[in-house]
């Protein structure tokens, strides 16, 4: 059995069984917790866990364990662990590994699979899953002998959180688990033949970057997601900085640069500030820096970004000229290349560029929810920008689902770290917020941890309440309560000639569920309630979830429509040019 | 041509690829190699510069995948190989046979009715093949879709299961591999 004794590297050889190998190795890969849930064909697994350091968080469902992992996972910036059984519990899995692939988030699902003789039979609980997450995992695995479980973990953690981070799955029949072998962790090295994820620009490449960037008068800065996963943040601020380069950020970059810099435009995109779209319409380069382009980020591609060169710094080659073709990329680990160019950027004065970005922000303020007069209704966005005010100078993660509240917390909640906001961007995946706000919270037990969250994603996965009051953990909510599938009905409003199909909802009484769990709730239907709530919620020793019940139908503005050109946005009407023409 | 490891599941990887990033596969054939821990895929696509690029990325975020060559406009060999089976009567039989002998494919089942003739070479050989023979009644056909190699030594196979090797950097924009 493990002996936690016995230190890393040590190379004996011990006969141990491929169970109590996987969690030796788990322990050697430095993870602490694991997102879990039994069953049979990874009972094995489950007996030998009593014989290992490592705590399991038991979950409600499986989809569960992987959004908590990947929760983990961007919290922490160490690979995130969940468990589930086979069959159904694999399948489950999918929409979390679907989840941590498209955000490029580091999770290594392990999963238990029929015994190496019943595969192919259509066994009790058989799912060919590293068949059906083939397209989904940056890589998987299915280990057969207990002689290949050393080898494979590690493999499965070095691609995990190497080079572009991903999710990557390990499929263990029963027999492998049970059956025992020599374990040698020195021996199990990762053997990787074709895996290389340590790329670098040619230095060719590097001059041409730095010609444009020189030659440029109105350039700017795309931050993207890759900033955090590189830790960037120091250099990408020292880039703008010494350049003079204005930045924008994509959905998840927010946090990767700080929001109250000077030089920190905004959030680009579909419900991004509408200055930030038209600087990009009209800058002459573009430094993308990890990021991908994304059609939320670029509107009609046919006429994005007219005016500009683009330089590209991205790990993943495969992400060049995917979707924008580009005038110099430079394929590597974004820290390192800005390290190599750092040196070698000139200070120039940008003053009239940034000047006339100034200028393209027009009457934005005016059209800000905040700045209408009180009508006595509650905005979502009042929630959030109180929200922020309250809890700006702590040490706070803010988990959001997907959907009107969480463009509204993109926009309202300024984010001054990295990992200060954890959102699904890429697939947007409703359900995400409560358990990813659990793994931030077990990887991060210092941090406040607050979940924003809809009230239609909430109850997708709201079973994990009870995994939350399990682990006893101080987690406060906000639903954002309209009563509404909000961002659907919004396009049926803008799109659908508001015909509200299937968006109306009928909704339990979330305080009653919450206090059935033994958490703390109230009820929020006024803005002079809601800073007072957030402090109880502070205060209260343990977790609280606050309904807040906002106007039903209010709209994210600004919103540039799916393919239209990114400068052509729908706005918020402007108090001052409705008077106009009233009169 | 791409190097794999020569592992379960590789091809279905390989193939999965292609139809999730709907690039439309012509032919692909897999083989053994020199090396019994490396395969060796023949891949033709329907590509533009840009899209061959894209592909061959793609291909190598593939854990399993060791090396990517784009022998498009290269030297190279490559051989297709068909079994053709043709109505051949009595008196159509030695006109078969003839054109067969004239692009050196060769008989390798008789039958009253029938010859059945394989031939190896270049695509368009095999194709003009099968073009003179249609008149006659082509019964029935099967292509291995085809097989390439770099002409002269200058092929980077070799460096397919050398871990530092740089790929193929042939071509000026070295997106980095």
């Amino acid at each position: 059995m493990t002996d936690p004794k016995n230190t890393p590297g040590t190379g004996t050889a011990k006969t141990m069984t491929g169970a109590s190998i996987l969690w030796e190795c788990l322990e050697r890969e430095g993870v602490k917790q694991v997102f879990g849930y039994p069953g049979g064909a990874i009972l094995p697994a489950y007996d030998a866990l009593k014989h290992s350091k490592i705590h399991h968080v038991l979950v409600r469902h499986e989809q569960g364990a992987t959004h908590m992992a990947d929760g983990y996972a961007r919290a922490s910036g160490q690979v995130g662990v969940a468990v589930a059984t086979s069959g159904p519990g694999a399948t489950n899995m999918v929409t979390g590994i679907a989840t941590a692939m498209l955000d490029s988030s580091p999770i290594v699902c392990i999963t238990g699979q029929v015994g190496s003789k019943l595969i192919g039979s259509d066994a009790f609980q058989e799912t060919d899953i590293t068949g059906v997450t083939l397209p989904i995992t940056k890589h998987n695995y299915l280990v057969t002998h207990a002689s290949e479980v050393a080898r494979t973990i590690r493999e499965a953690f070095y691609v995990a959180r190497s080079g572009r981070p991903g999710p990557v799955l390990v499929d263990i029949t029963k027999d492998a688990q049970q059956s025992t072998c020599e374990f040698d962790w020195e021996a199990a090295k990762p053997q990787l033949p074709g895996y290389r994820p340590d790329l670098s620009p040619a230095p060719k490449e590097y001059a041409q970057a730095l010609e444009l960037i020189h030659n440029s008068k109105r350039p700017l800065i795309l931050a993207g997601h890759g900033i955090i996963v590189s830790g960037a943040m120091r250099e990408v601020r020292d880039f703008a900085e010494r350049a003079g380069i204005p930045v924008a950020m994509t959905l998840l970059g927010l946090g990767a640069f700080p929001a109250s810099h000077p030089l920190n435009l905004g959030m680009m995109g579909m419900h991004g500030e509408a200055w930030v779209n038209h600087t990009i319409q009209e800058a002459d380069l573009l430094l993308a820096f990890g990021m991908r382009f994304d059609d939320r980020v670029t509107g009609n591609l046919k006429n994005y970004a007219p005016n500009a060169k683009k330089i590209h710094i991205e790990i993943d080659p495969a992400e060049i000229n995917k979707n924008v073709k580009v005038d110099v990329p430079l394929v590597g680990d974004l820290r390192e290349v800005l390290l190599e160019l750092l040196p070698k950027v000139e200070s120039i004065d940008r003053s009239e560029w940034l000047d006339s970005i100034d200028r393209l922000k027009g009457d934005s303020a005016v059209r800000d929810i905040q700045n209408l007069p009180d009508s006595g209704h509650l905005y979502a966005a009042h929630v959030i920008n109180d929200l922020w005010h309250q809890t700006r100078d702590g040490n706070t993660i803010v988990v959001t689902d997907v959907g009107q509240h969480q463009m509204w917390e993109a926009q309202y909640y300024k984010h001054e770290k990295p990992r200060s906001l954890i959102t699904s961007g890429g697939l947007g995946t409703m359900g995400f917020a409560l358990p990813a706000a659990i793994g931030a919270k077990v990887a991060c037990p210092e941090s406040e941890v607050w979940v924003v969250v809809g009230d239609g994603g909430f109850q997708m996965t709201m079973c994990e309440l009870a995994t939350l009051v399990q682990e006893n953990l101080k987690i406060h909510i906000a639903i954002i309560n309209n009563g509404y599938l909000g961002m659907v009905r919004q396009w049926q409003e803008f799109f659908y000639d508001r015909n509200y199909t299937a968006t109306p909802l009928l909704n339990p009484d979330f305080v009653k569920l919450a206090e059935a769990y033994g958490i703390r709730s109230v009820t929020v239907s006024e803005r002079s309630q809601v800073v007072p709530a957030v402090e109880a919620a502070r205060a209260h020793d343990g977790p609280m979830l606050i309904n807040f019940k906002v106007e039903q139908e209010d709209t994210v503005y600004p919103m540039v429509a799916a393919g239209a050109a990114l400068h052509d946005m729908i706005r918020r009407p402007s108090p001052i040019v409705e008077t106009a023409e009233d009169e | 041509m791409v190097y794999v490891e020569n592992k379960p599941g590789v091809l279905t990887r390989v193939a999965s690829l292609f139809r999730r990033r709907a690039f439309n596969i012509d032919s692909l054939t897999v083989g053994r190699t020199e090396k019994p821990e490396v395969s060796r895929m023949t891949i033709t696509v329907d590509a533009d510069r840009d899209q061959a690029r894209r592909i061959e990325a793609n291909l190598y975020k593939l854990v399993n995948v060791l090396l990517v060559e784009n022998i498009t406009n290269q030297p190279a060999i490559v051989r297709d190989l068909a079994l053709i089976r043709v109505a051949a009567t009595h008196e159509a039989r030695s006109h078969v046979l003839e054109l067969a002998s004239v692009f050196r494919g060769r008989v390798i089942d008789v039958s009253p009715e029938s010859l059945t003739i394989e031939i190896t070479g270049a695509e368009d050989k095999i194709d003009g093949l099968i073009e003179v023979l249609r008149p006659y009644g082509v019964l029935e056909m099967v292509r291995t879709g085809i097989v390439a190699m770099r002409r002269g030594s200058k092929s980077n196979g070799n460096a397919a299961t050398d871990s530092t090797a740089q790929g193929a950097a042939s071509d000026d924009v070295s997106y980095s591999v």
